[in-house]
């Protein structure tokens, strides 16, 4: 039974800015990222920094992790909070089958030692959103530990994204853990309001070694753990939303010291702010000790209005978490085929079976389509970055039509991309499905339109056009005119028309034929056959 | 018809020689005649009326749920009850209203019983006298002077504790800082305590007014005032009973309890209610299958131990003369009884104080007064308001037991503390593991030091104190997850009620509760007989 609206006003204390709901920019476009990005920027002198993240990533399951709560993003505050979720006396946890399968594929597909036996702790602090008073987590032993991620970081000064360098990062454990509520801080009237539809929410947190040495190989990092996540269909990745938040420990130290003491930078919400917040986190940390400052071990917040990081001055700092057993879970056992218990093959979760289902993991699709389509690594990069993969494979093989990739890779990269952004679209709010920008593809491949009608098109067909493609181009008079009679007409006359040009080809100034085209292009409106119009023109101009 | 067992009570149900209402007429008049005795925190009359009305015209219709249907029962009011007040008799829940049900309730519901009320108890199930509740102490029932000037004023009593929580701050301050403020006049006082902590419920069934009682044993809550009451108090195995509903104690020592006059009907309502629990992962998954006890129990094959460990100091002549006349008669009776040992038994109190701080700091965590429950009044900041709250609305029992917790947590003590009390625990389990798996079948032990204490001389020590002398007979039990019961025996010089505690290994209460019902066939005890209202 749902309960009912439990907000209740309460009075605000720590009221302090997050920078959680910021707009997400992480989906830009590679080729659009800005091309001033100095990602040589090197620390100065002879500083060397660590980085170490803690990723939360919210399961994408139907309910929560202790309780048959739904899960939904923005759903009316306080609908989705069943009595234990609210913390009601007396109720207990019982454990989501489907979040501990969604741990274990992905704990697989980052390489990690699965646990057979995991254990569940409290995690106790007090705090508004945090009904219980503590938070069901696994400190002791979690459900994977010893893993590993590799990723290549791009440069994306240019459009061409080469690879800058393979790192690999050391993946400490992957816990099993509940999320909070929220609490919405009105400092105004001096309350704070407590949502708790995300209160036990599952996430999984992910906790890398020191292993990254800027906010450049942090953020590449963490956009190659989203991708995977979205490919195992675990996490929907989302930033923006919060079901995807990272925590960076940072320090600097002297080339041939001991690491530095590290600063903690809490909740970043996009994968480019975690490259800011890393890259001005370090140099204050640098500031400081040049100054003969000292850093302080203490959690920080960014504040991506002004780049900065900035202290919490949180009295939890140093909190003692006073973590136990969590008494009401028995340990969790998984199994594999040789130590499943017979007859219980579908109440038990499997490894193996787990295993079984594994898909295509980012760095395989990126390898696959450059060897199955022959297009460039980077377009694969960027395809697989943007989540393009499957409707790219759609676009060049729609019911075997089998379109020229180098091309559908084109259309998709560029042109579909350039319409989401322009309409700060997702991929999953795109009008446009594969087959119709295919349709588009054939017109254009074909000749019946060209290339800039192609794009007029596909932009109609974003302002939610649904007249059939062929009406489009009847009701525009966008057809190509291919026809040689028709073009040459139009020819002599843009020729007629414009004497001193057809002059300065005579002196021997050949680039006016561009110039011609031109011209025959606006009479036409487009239309005219680039190529069949380039050979008249010349035809008619050496004729003369 | 009060006087009467419940599988007694049953047969005249289901011949309809007794209608469910008549019943619950009769049971609910009771009540009323012992009003004194304080044993309800919250009267469910008028629903149980109505239910009793609806389970009557079951048993016209010939269609009875279940032997429990038209039983009256009473619910320690630490069990969460749709739509009832449920208040772990602490002002914190003092005006909660629970949107589901405890599992333990449910079956009972299920199963057509008709629930007369919550009964009263230590705050939070704190304490071992029925004494530290907000709504004022239980009374046993024994040896009480009934008489109306009294009625009156424990009407009045009663009434000014509720009051007195609603009065300014500064009267709570007092009234929270001097936990047993709460006892009246000194002329008042002359009654004996009930045990505790499950107390309204174990009184509720020696006076009759219900067949049937749900209690919780975290250290001997259900077992303690059972033998000081004279009634059976049954403690099944950790993990047979749910606890999804019942507001905890200690999560890993809670047991939902029985109280019954005779060990058949403890046996009957574990049938009602045992087996696996989609809400509480630690019930096991096993089906369980409810059992009846032979009237004719053959003792010659049963191995009975005798701990010696369990000469405690300070256990009454009366009662250690009760442990041997049983001991003789197994012997007599051809079982097989011997002294065994568990060593380990000296140092379980004190690993049993750290684990209930421990776990008690963790649960009462969440009594922030922003969900659920009572509110301070102070906002100008989230601390001072949960400080605020938490100060008010816990007693300070509770607060000793957070604040030892939080103690016993701390990153720096926990190795010292937990992990060496949960090692300690380890010893414990394995120590009763060892007799058992020697050929002992059943553990006989006293329940308590001696029969109940005179109100007037408990209170002089505090909660603590108290708490550890007098589960010191039964919280190894609950470290161990074993099964145990109280079976009344005798009655002391006094007058009050000896029980003995017959303890078996993990579910095995069928062994254990037949060679209880051996027990009672035995002694013949004379249960508590008040005059019909």
């Amino acid at each position: 039974a749902k309960m009912a609206a439990t907000a209740r006003k309460i009075c605000a204390v720590r009221v302090f800015l997050t920078s959680r709901r910021s707009v997400c920019t992480c989906n830009m476009l590679y080729a659009n990222a800005k091309a001033k990005k100095d990602y040589a920027r090197a620390l100065p002198g002879d500083w060397q920094g660590r980085v170490g993240l803690e990723i939360h990533a919210q399961i994408s399951s139907n309910s929560k992790l202790f309780s048959g709560s739904q899960v939904q993003f923005s759903a009316p505050p306080n609908t989705l909070v069943s009595p234990f979720d609210a913390s009601l006396p007396g109720t207990l946890p019982v454990l989501n089958r489907q979040c501990v399968e969604a741990g274990v594929l992905t704990a697989l597909a980052l390489n990690c030692h699965i646990n057979r036996r995991s254990l569940f702790d409290r995690k106790h602090y007090f705090y508004a959103d945090l009904p219980a008073g503590y938070q069901i987590t696994q400190q002791r032993l979690p459900l994977a530990v010893n893993g590993h991620l590799t990723f290549d970081v791009y440069d994306e000064r240019t459009s061409q994204r080469q690879v800058l360098k393979s790192c690999q990062v050391r993946l400490k454990q992957l816990q099993l853990e509940q999320d909070s509520g929220k609490s919405l801080h009105d400092q105004e009237n001096g309350e704070v309001l407590v949502d708790l539809n995300r209160a036990g929410v599952a996430l999984m947190e992910i906790v890398t070694e020191p292993d990254m040495v800027d906010g450049t190989e942090a953020a590449a990092m963490v956009k190659e753990l989203q991708l995977i996540l979205q490919a195992l269909g675990t996490c929907d990745g989302n930033m923006s939303e919060g079901s995807m938040r990272v925590d960076a420990n940072i320090s600097v130290n002297r080339r041939g010291e001991e690491m530095g003491t590290r600063a903690e930078v809490k909740n970043i919400g996009s994968i480019k702010f975690v490259q800011k917040a890393i890259e001005y986190e370090m140099q204050r940390q640098i500031e400081l000790l040049e100054g003969a400052g000292e850093v302080e071990e203490e959690t920080r917040y960014f504040d991506w209005k002004s780049g900065k990081t900035i202290s919490l001055r949180d009295k939890e700092q140093r909190h003692d978490y006073r973590y136990m057993p969590e008494p009401n879970l028995p340990p969790l056992i998984l199994y594999t085929y040789t130590s499943a218990p017979g007859g219980a093959g579908n109440t038990v979760v499997n490894i193996d079976r787990i295993r079984e289902q594994m898909p295509e993991l980012p760095a395989a699709t990126r390898h696959r389509l450059v060897q199955e389509y022959n297009i460039p690594f980077q377009h694969s990069v960027a395809l697989v970055g943007e989540g393009l993969v499957e409707y790219f494979e759609n676009v060049v093989d729609v019911k075997g039509k089998g379109r020229d990739p180098r091309s559908a890779a084109s259309w998709v990269l560029t042109d579909l991309l350039e319409q989401l952004h322009k309409r700060s679209l997702t991929f999953q709010e795109c009008p446009v499905t594969a087959s119709k920008l295919g349709e588009i593809v054939d017109l254009v491949t074909m000749g019946a339109v060209s290339t800039s009608t192609g794009k007029k098109i596909l932009s109609l067909l974003f302002d939610g056009d649904n007249r059939s493609l062929s009406q489009i181009i009847e009701d525009n008079q966008w057809a190509q005119i291919r026809d040689e009679e028709t073009l040459g007409r139009i020819c002599d006359e843009v020729l007629e028309s414009h004497p001193e040009l057809v002059e300065a080809y005579g002196k021997g100034n050949k680039k006016v034929v561009n110039r011609l085209m031109g011209e025959v292009q606006k009479v036409t409106n487009k239309c005219a056959d680039p190529s069949i119009t380039s050979r008249l023109l010349r035809e008619k101009l050496e004729g003369q | 018809m009060l006087g009467l067992m419940l599988k007694e009570t049953a047969r005249l149900l289901s011949e309809g020689k007794v209608s469910a209402a008549e019943l619950c007429a009769a049971c609910v008049a009771r009540a009323r005649q012992v009003q004194q005795l304080n044993v309800f925190i919250t009267e469910t009359y008028d629903t149980a009326q109505k239910q009793a009305a609806e389970s009557a015209q079951r048993h016209r219709e010939g269609r009875r749920l279940h032997v429990l249907d038209g039983i009256p029962v009473t619910i320690k009011d630490a069990f969460s009850t749709a739509g009832v007040r449920t208040t772990c008799a602490s002002r914190i829940l003092r005006d909660y209203i629970p949107p589901y049900s405890a599992t333990m309730v449910q079956r009972l519901v299920d199963r057509g019983a008709v629930s007369l009320g919550k009964t009263n108890m230590d705050e939070f199930a704190m304490g071992c006298g029925s004494v530290d509740s907000l709504f004022g102490p239980v009374r046993n029932p024994w040896r009480y002077n009934f008489t109306t000037t009294t009625t009156t004023t424990t009407n009045k009593h009663t009434r000014a504790i509720r009051d007195s929580s609603q009065d300014s701050k500064g009267k709570n301050m007092q009234m929270r800082t001097m936990h047993h403020h709460h006892v009246t006049s000194t002329e008042d006082s002359d009654w004996f305590i009930t045990g505790g902590s499950s107390g309204g419920s174990a009184v509720a069934v020696a006076t009759g007014i219900c067949k049937a009682a749900l209690g919780s044993d975290t250290g001997g809550s259900v077992r303690n005032p059972a033998s000081y009451c004279g009634v059976v108090g049954l403690k099944p195995t950790y993990g047979l009973l749910s606890r999804h509903g019942l507001i905890p104690l200690v999560n890993s020592l809670d047991v939902p309890g029985i109280f019954t006059r005779c060990v058949d009907d403890a046996a009957i309502v574990l049938g009602a209610l045992a087996g696996h629990d989609p809400w509480d992962s630690t019930t096991v998954p096993d089906a369980f299958h409810p059992f009846s006890l032979p009237e004719d129990i053959d003792v010659t094959h049963l191995h009975v131990g005798i701990p010696k460990e369990y000469h405690a100091p300070h256990l009454s002549e009366e009662t250690l003369h009760t442990w041997r006349e049983v001991a003789d008669m197994f012997e007599d009776a051809g079982a097989k009884v011997s002294q065994v040992s568990l060593p380990h038994t000296p140092y379980s109190i004190v690993c049993y104080s750290v684990l209930c701080a421990a776990e008690v700091a963790s649960n009462m965590a969440r009594y922030d007064g922003l969900e659920f429950g009572h509110r301070g009044s102070d906002e100008s900041s989230t601390e001072a308001l949960y400080a605020q709250t938490r100060h008010e609305g816990f007693n300070d029992v509770v607060r000793g037991r957070i604040l030892a917790g939080n103690y016993f947590l701390l990153k720096r003590h926990y190795d010292h503390y937990f992990i060496q009390a949960q090692r300690i625990r380890r010893l414990i389990a394995d120590d009763f593991k060892t007799v058992f798996d020697s050929g002992v079948d059943i553990l006989l032990t006293p329940t308590t030091l001696s029969p109940a204490w005179p109100y007037s001389w408990f209170v002089k020590a505090d909660n603590r104190t108290r708490t550890e002398q007098e589960d010191v007979f039964t919280q190894p039990v609950n470290l161990a997850g074993i099964p145990a019961v109280n079976v009344p025996v005798a009655l002391s010089e006094a007058g009050l009620p000896i029980g003995l505690q017959l303890i078996g290994p993990s579910f095995q209460e069928r062994t254990l509760l037949a060679a209880a019902k051996w027990v009672e066939q035995q002694v013949n005890f004379p249960h508590l007989q008040l005059p019909e209202p």
